[in-house]
């Protein structure tokens, strides 16, 4: 019973760091209608520039926020000189651009930083605050950072006029330009949101995964594990199923046998298609009525 | 009551890529009015109220309200005060009926007088009332349509443009629907210019009408008197 306590309490630990990226993917799918299969590399980049912030002397929160905003603006700048020239391509073109912005983001960092792996510090130590080693400090700020995001994007997609605005040129674009709506100014701020998230997502995972230009590579595919399970359309469900992630690859691990360390993956790729074949739009996601 | 001229295009040509569907169209919509846009599938009716809300590439000029808007944005024409409610009534599936409404009034800088203007909607249409918060995809055809005129009035706007909203209705919602666009031109003031393909039912709520066929306006002039032509009657309207 205390090992299968220990290894929640840990799962919630790795949990965290699928939640904070499987919300910045919903959010941008959210934003574009597209999943951003360069979300991942994003968050990377963006924590190099903390990093190097950082290691010219800047104070640790200074850093975080300049991040955002320097995230936010290249999130906005990708947009519009990348995507809104292809705005009516094909779904299959945005794919090749996405993959392609993988490529250039993954091998750019490698180029400017090169790729030995570096330590990135926590704001929030790394002391044990729930028993020995299972979760630290940086695990309880980390998810705390995580839900104070989740809150504010609510309050923000719910409460507020321009948060609706981007919901709807979401959905439908023609109509929304039918109201007044600049839809493309939408897009780019979903871009921008988007990327700040991701921005927040790295610099919080790079503390215990290390910093390098592939530390998101994992992290992305049990991110989009965390959004599937909780659902696209729902930034509550993808926190929720991040968390769900983690302490079913911690149990899974510990409890059957086999699984193991080097199988873990495989339960990220396991419950999205288990996931995909029972409760299509995810555990929260809304699914869509329609009359014809 | 019915004052000068809202809405003039000149010469108005319209192209789908290499395709012209509008060739060289004139037409008035006078303030205060309600003018009609008749004629057959593929006549062009869609692609000219496209045109005036710039989501067409046009040759020729229209004029609103005595300054051009031709080669505007869509997100700039709606607020000079045009409220388009499209084919197929554009509905925004997801989102709430209260939400479709506070997206009419997204341009509105007067946020506090927002709440009344959605009340004032409720007035026109109390059933809206009712699903309020129900997602407006579950809604009737007919709801619907009632949502898309709501939508457009909470812009506060000029002029109204509607795209056959008799389209796919039982006849008893045809009725209340277009008694309600009466009532509209009436009372608030809304230039209205109504494309239809029922000609009956629009001549009847039309002070002006235009008969397009093929791009081209074939005929023009007071509702009335194009009700009366012989092949007006024969071709429309039926009888």
């Amino acid at each position: 019973m205390e090992l299968f306590i220990h290894q929640v309490l840990a799962g919630i630990a790795t949990g965290g760091i699928y939640a904070c990226m499987a919300l910045s993917i919903v959010m941008i799918y959210q934003a574009i209608d597209h999943l951003n299969f360069a979300q991942g590399e994003m968050a990377m980049f963006s924590t190099f520039i903390a990093w190097q912030l950082i290691q010219w002397g800047m104070p640790y929160w200074v850093a975080f926020f300049v991040t955002i905003g320097v995230s936010f603006v290249a999130g906005v700048f990708i947009e519009r000189v990348v995507f809104k020239p292809v705005h009516n391509a094909p779904i299959l073109s945005h794919i090749v651009i996405f993959i392609g912005m993988f490529a250039i983001i993954n091998s750019l960092a490698g180029f400017t930083w090169e790729w030995t792996i570096k330590s990135f510090p926590s704001p929030f130590g790394t002391r044990a605050v729930l028993g020995e080693g299972l979760l630290s400090a940086h695990d309880a700020g980390m998810i705390a950072v995580t839900l104070l995001v989740l809150v504010f994007l609510y309050i923000f997609f719910r409460y507020t006029r321009i948060g609706l605005a981007m919901r709807a040129a979401a959905a439908n674009p023609e109509s929304s330009r039918l109201v007044g709506i600049r839809v493309g100014w939408m897009l780019a701020l979903g871009w921008g949101m988007a990327a700040s998230i991701g921005a927040v997502a790295g610099m919080l995972i790079a503390p215990v995964v290390f910093l390098e230009p592939n530390m998101m590579l994992s992290i992305l595919l049990y991110g989009f594990a965390g959004a599937v399970v909780g659902g696209l359309t729902s930034p509550g469900g993808a926190v929720v199923g991040g968390f769900a992630v983690g302490i079913i690859e911690n149990l899974a691990g510990t409890f059957i046998p086999y699984v193991g360390r080097e199988m873990k993956l495989s339960i990220a790729l396991a419950l999205i298609v288990a996931v995909l074949t029972v409760k299509p739009s995810g555990l929260f996601g809304r699914r869509i009525v329609s009359r014809v | 009551m019915i004052g000068g001229k809202l809405l003039e295009a000149k010469n108005v040509c319209a192209f789908y890529g290499a395709t012209q569907v509008l060739h060289g169209l004139d037409l008035n919509i006078a303030e205060g009015g309600i003018t009609t846009l008749l004629g057959a599938n593929g006549a062009g009716k869609t692609t000219m109220l496209r045109s005036v809300s710039g989501m067409v590439r046009t040759t020729g000029e229209i004029r609103f309200a005595g300054k051009s808007i031709s080669g505007r944005a869509t997100e700039d024409i709606v607020r000079l005060g045009i409220a388009h409610v499209p084919e197929g009534r554009g509905t925004f599936v997801r989102l709430t009926v209260e939400e479709n409404l506070q997206l009419g009034a997204m341009t509105r800088r007067d946020t506090k007088a927002i709440p009344a203007d959605i009340d004032r909607v409720f007035g026109y249409f109390p059933r809206l009332k009712e699903r309020y918060r129900q997602q407006a995809g579950t809604l009737s055809g007919g709801e619907q349509q009632m949502l898309a005129i709501g939508r457009a009035l909470m812009l506060r706007p000029k002029l109204m443009l509607l795209d056959e909203p008799s389209f796919g209705l039982a006849p008893l919602v045809v009725q209340e629907l277009f008694e309600i666009l009466r009532t509209l031109n009436k009372e608030e003031h809304v230039s209205i210019f109504v494309v239809e393909q029922n000609a009956s039912l629009a001549l009847d709520l039309a002070d002006q009408a235009y008969l397009l066929e093929t791009g081209r306006v074939v005929m023009a002039g007071p509702a009335h008197e194009i009700r009366q032509d012989e092949n007006i009657r024969r071709s429309y309207l039926g009888y």
